[in-house]
């Protein structure tokens, strides 16, 4: 049944002809894309009529290359630049969530710490819509009081900025909690015992100790961030985000630059994923030295 | 000497609760607010806007409103446990059955997919299924099928498509439970005698029912709200309620019957998340702890 235990044949041919078969699912259509991205037509379908690199790098009418294509290009750098945004406030809000949730005491805080959770658990759908009515309520009243026009409460990038880290900083909590209930507190006791305040001692001991975990979630927001699609299509206005734009240009029917797009957005991700795996290979193999 | 300490202490709190605090009514609590006050607001024959029911009674008098309400909670279910019948095998099979030497590299593929972004994943199915596909080339080529079939745009697309990009979703909270069950436990009711369907029921279930409730959980409400898969993949007829509430948002612009449809989503999504926690005795802040 398990490894250490001994099992029939068939019970392990049969187990690993599901998962060869499960991954061939889900491996398919991802090189399906990649072998589009490479054909020599101006539709992303077969016949194969040759290799071609246009897709990235060709400049010529009706073959315009990723590299080449203001569009996408144009999609991408909104994409990094929400992400960047975001990254930046879920890292700094979360880890503030982090330390409060864990080392500080306070009046309602099982409402607080539900109330934190919430967002994971409700649709992103909903949190375009009322992120978008919210601001444009605030936008509308401050207005007709004041007669300042709040630009930045009309859909734009600030608006898919605040929708996108609504939720992603749960998840940047979360992370950073998990690392945070590790945290041996006598260490910061010692600390205090040494004469230093609340703030030196977060700053030189207990950050440098959660230092992996908040990279690790900042890279998560990120990803989350660049690829969120449901709460941004409510927020974005005519600077759109890439998903948004790869959205339109599926739905329209496009020419293989959609495919070269996906081509490399996978291998980014397969080399972040194997650099991972590679380093928690290696450290692996020094704790096994030990 | 304690008085300072604890005033330090106050000050620190501060720190780190406004940030939370304006993060959590400003972007999240107020927003919802708003969103519920909005369902009960219409507009009259004479533009005078007031209170109103109208919003809900018109999604319970249009039947193409209610059943796609009804059509996508159902399908959200079947999408559910269909994920549930394939994630506890794979994620048995990366914590339990595979080497350890292989189960890293394992997990990693199983994560690149996850981290693809889930409209370049519906971009290869759709690549294949149409009907100028390239399952459809390949079998009209050596002569399987006479004509091209298009397997895209009707229902059992869409619900492949909609499994295949939330799969993922429930396997890696399973595997983190399931990577915390002591494999002694399982070769103890080996040697007791215990056939495989008691090691699940007694052992393997119990231990990982707060992974299974955290990718259940998780899987429905990305189902629920669900709208990249649904819009590419379904036919004319596959309608999914998130592209009501974006026709009456984006389309119709009436935001008030919009919110409302949004609050009936929130609703059912909230309340099956609620009873499915009830009915296993879970805890949201344990289960969600799984996730990470």
């Amino acid at each position: 049944m398990i490894r250490t235990l001994p099992s029939s044949k068939t019970y392990k041919i049969g187990f690993n002809a599901f998962m060869i078969f499960y991954f061939a699912l889900v491996f398919i259509p991802l090189v399906a894309i990649g072998l589009l991205a490479f054909n020599n037509s101006k539709f992303p379908s077969l016949p194969w009529r040759g290799f071609t690199l246009d897709w990235f790098f060709g400049k010529s009418f009706g073959m315009t290359g990723i590299f080449h294509d203001a569009r996408n290009l144009k999609g991408v750098f909104v994409s990094i630049k929400v992400g960047l945004w975001v990254t930046l406030f879920t890292t700094i809000v979360g880890t503030c969530a982090a330390f409060l949730f864990e080392h500080e005491e306070f009046r309602f805080k099982n409402f607080f710490y539900s109330l934190m959770i919430a967002p994971l658990v409700v649709p992103g759908v909903i949190i375009g819509i009322s992120i978008l009515s919210f601001a444009t309520t605030v936008g509308t009243l401050v207005e007709k009081t004041i007669g300042i026009d709040l630009r930045f409460l009309s859909p734009g990038l600030f608006l898919v900025v605040c929708g996108q880290s609504s939720f992603i900083t749960t998840f940047v909590t979360l992370v950073i909690i998990a690392k945070l209930k590790k945290f041996d507190r006598s260490l910061e006791e010692a600390a205090y015992n040494l004469g230093a305040n609340r703030f030196e001692v977060i700053w030189h001991i207990t950050i440098p100790f959660l230092r992996p975990a908040i990279i690790g979630a900042a890279a998560v927001a990120f990803l989350l961030s660049f690829e969120n699609f449901n709460t941004t299509m409510f927020l974005t206005s005519s600077e759109a985000t890439l998903p948004i734009i790869l959205f339109t240009q599926i739905k329209d029917g496009s020419t293989p630059v959609v495919n070269a797009v996906s081509v490399v957005l996978i291998t980014c991700i397969s080399t972040i994923a194997l650099v991972n795996f590679l380093v928690a290979l290696k450290k692996s193999k020094k704790s096994e030295g030990r | 000497m304690m008085n300072s300490k604890r005033s330090k202490i106050r000050w620190s709190f501060l720190v780190f609760f406004i940030p939370v605090f304006l993060w959590l009514t400003l972007l999240f609590l107020l927003p919802n607010v708003e969103l519920i006050r909005l369902s009960f607001i219409g507009t009259d024959y004479y533009g005078q806007s007031g209170a109103t029911l109208g919003n809900y009674t018109v999604f319970f008098h249009e039947p193409i409103y209610w059943l796609t309400f009804t059509r996508t909670v159902g399908y959200s279910f079947v999408v559910t446990f269909v994920c549930l019948l394939i994630g506890l095998p794979v994620s048995f099979y990366i914590t339990k059955v595979v080497g350890l030497r292989l189960k890293g590299l394992i997990m990693t593929l199983i994560l690149v997919p996850f981290w693809v972004s889930e409209i370049v994943r519906v971009y290869g199915m759709i690549l294949l299924l149409r009907e100028t596909g390239i399952i459809n080339r390949i079998l009209v080529g050596i002569g399987i099928w006479k004509q091209p079939i298009e397997m895209l745009y009707n229902d059992v697309s869409m619900v492949m498509g909609i499994v295949y990009t939330a799969t993922l979703f429930m396997i890696v909270p399973i595997v983190g439970v399931m990577d915390s069950l002591d494999d002694s436990l399982i070769e103890a009711a080996h040697d007791l005698g215990a056939n495989k369907l008691i090691i699940w029921w007694k052992i393997i279930f119990p231990h990982c029912m707060p992974g299974i409730m955290s990718g259940c959980i998780v899987v429905f409400m990305l189902v629920l709200g669900n709208y990249i898969t649904p819009s590419l993949m379904g036919g004319k007829y596959s309608l999914w309620f998130t592209q009501q509430i974006y026709n009456q948002f984006i389309a119709y612009v009436n935001w008030n019957r919009g919110a409302a449809f949004g609050f009936l989503l929130l609703t059912i999504s909230s309340l099956v998340i609620w009873s499915a926690l009830k009915l296993t005795g879970q805890k949201l802040s344990r289960v969600s702890g799984v996730v990470k």
